[in-house]
């Protein structure tokens, strides 16, 4: 355990002393932003029962800032130490190739729950500027976030996964948009095929973010999504860890 | 310490290092020597526990390097060829880290960290980022991690290059400096490196151990007799030549005549030694002599000896 929380805070270190964690920030802030401006306004113009929460994490500026971040929080996290052959040093000291996996998977995950934190502001501000309720219960920030944490799981993964697949960032980065962006069109497939029976919209309703953030933000929880996250985790973090394993073995 | 049979390591059809078997016993210095792309390095990852053989095995104070994989790198420090470090990083940071990392308790950091920092020669830079650091440092950071949780065994991936001349002799007084506490393996393609520091030589070419013995048993064992140098003034340097080559024990005779003196390059025979007949000579013919002397076999020699005979 302890050699996991020294790994674990060597990540979340590296991630904070490089240029890009903090034009990340930046510019996520700037994005998130603009998106709680957006949701204002969509409320200024609609009289309908919107929330503030389901208004913010709703909007296509959300998506975007969403799919985009996790490219650039997860290419470091095996690419580098593949490039700076630090993976060399590392795995010649005494740590389990699992320690490592998941000290890097969840200081990558840590990093973007950081992102997270000033959203919390906008809602708070919001409520203390208009005194009025930004969700329309408590339920309702929970599901958002919740579902926030969830996506945020899995989508690492798959970052982490581009990540151990090559030594080169850029292709990492690549890899993990292609495949984060398949995953999440892959949801909206119902809208693409308008024609399809209600199976289809069924099926698409399993990994459609866009469906479980609406439901979420709501205050609706439903398990389906929710098991369908947490298992799809672990697949992913199953295939980092052979990718990982086999990597250095052909090395 | 170390105990390698029959290890072997394939990728594809190219076999890196090829069954190579050998024992190191505690407290000694063994350099590993052979030519760019011997397996030299292979080797060492393997025993590093990084690379997994394709057969064969390895053990390291008594653990089997691939089974308790683990164990056996509680008790290794090792020094890759290229010295990864992580350039964002602090030295005593990275030192702490690598010592949190290896097992070393948190009451013996402080010391175990300063130990090293002062060990190595890297108190006045202590504080500093590591990409900012030169070569020399950066070597010496390496060796410092290397070291700090203080294993039983050091593999060093030739810890010496691309260093200048001052660097290489600190890190060289380091390293007999650490005789004392640690086994050693380097790796190294400076000889005459070997020869200061090593108690036993592993030559190894084409992924095979070519000699493996102590670096004055590998001269004598190998039978590469120097050649006696004879500087002296003579009349006519031809015939003088072959009056020498009729000296007992002379196998060949060369000449260079350089303004009044003549320079005699004399292969001796095998296990010969004609140097006192060769001046009782030079007396009899009445030269006036300027030197007479034998070059000592120099581990090169064993070396290009031994790595050349393969390829032909």
């Amino acid at each position: 355990m302890r050699r996991f929380l020294t790994l674990l805070g060597r990540e979340l270190g590296s991630a904070f002393h490089q240029p890009l964690a903090y034009v990340v920030l930046f510019f996520f802030l700037l994005i998130t932003g603009f998106n709680f401006h957006a949701g204002v306004s969509l409320l200024n113009k609609s009289a309908g029962s919107t929330t503030m929460v389901e208004a913010f994490f709703n909007t296509v500026y959300f998506w975007f800032a969403f799919v985009l971040v996790f490219p650039l929080i997860t290419m470091r996290v095996f690419a580098e130490e593949a490039k700076l052959g630090t993976i060399e040093t590392l795995m010649t000291a005494p740590v389990r190739d699992g320690q490592v996996v998941f000290a890097k998977y969840f200081g990558a995950l840590f990093f973007y729950l950081i992102l997270w934190l000033p959203s919390l502001l906008y809602f708070f501000v919001f409520q203390w500027v208009t005194s009025m309720s930004a969700a329309g219960a408590a339920g309702s920030y929970l599901g958002a976030y919740a579902m926030l944490i969830l996506i945020g799981m899995l989508y690492t993964a798959i970052g982490c996964l581009a990540s151990a697949l090559t030594d080169n960032q850029i292709v990492a980065a690549v890899i993990a948009f292609a495949g984060i962006l398949g995953l999440f069109f892959l949801g909206l497939l119902s809208l693409f095929l308008p024609g399809a029976g209600p199976f289809v919209r069924e099926l698409t309703y399993y990994f459609s973010p866009i469906q479980h953030m609406m439901d979420f933000s709501r205050g609706i929880f439903d398990t389906r999504p929710v098991v369908f996250y947490l298992s799809s985790t672990l697949l992913v973090l199953f295939a980092v860890f052979q990718v990982f394993k086999y990597r250095r073995w052909k090395s | 310490m170390i105990k390698v049979e029959q290890l072997t390591k394939c990728y594809g059809p190219v076999k890196a290092v090829d069954s190579i078997s050998f024992e190191v016993s505690k407290g000694e210095i063994v350099g590993f020597l052979g030519p760019n792309g011997a397996g030299k390095s292979t080797t060492m990852k393997m025993l590093a526990g990084f690379l997994p053989p394709t057969s064969g095995s390895a053990q390291v104070a008594g653990r089997d390097v691939f089974r308790e994989s683990l164990r056996a790198r509680e008790h290794i420090g090792y020094l890759p060829e290229n010295v990864p470090l992580y350039p964002d990083m602090r030295v005593h940071e990275y030192l702490r880290y690598r010592a949190a990392l290896k097992g070393v308790p948190g009451r013996r950091m402080n010391e175990r960290v300063g130990d090293v920092l002062e060990l190595c020669g890297l108190g006045d830079v202590e504080k500093k980022i590591i990409g900012r650091l030169s070569k020399g440092y950066r070597q010496r950071v390496g060796l410092a991690d290397a070291m700090v949780h203080e294993p039983d065994l050091l593999i060093l991936d030739e810890p010496t290059i691309g260093l200048d001349p001052n660097q290489i002799r600190l890190v060289r007084d380091l390293i007999r400096n650490l005789k004392r506490h640690h086994t050693i393996l380097l790796s190294t393609h400076i000889l005459p490196e070997v020869e200061m520091l090593c108690s036993r030589v592993i030559i190894i070419n084409k992924g095979r151990i070519e000699a493996l013995d102590s670096p004055q048993n590998l001269r004598a064992r190998l039978g590469v007799a120097g050649h006696i140098t004879l500087d002296a003034r003579v009349a006519d340097a031809k015939a003088a030549a072959a009056g020498i080559r009729r000296i007992a024990g002379v196998d060949s005779v060369s000449a260079r005549t350089d303004g009044g003196w003549t320079t005699f390059t004399i292969q001796a025979g095998p296990g010969a030694d004609p140097r006192e007949a060769i001046y009782d000579h030079a007396v009899a013919e009445k030269w006036p002599l300027r030197e007479l002397s034998r070059s000592a076999v120099s581990l090169e020699q064993v070396f290009a000896e031994v790595t050349h005979s393969d390829e032909n």
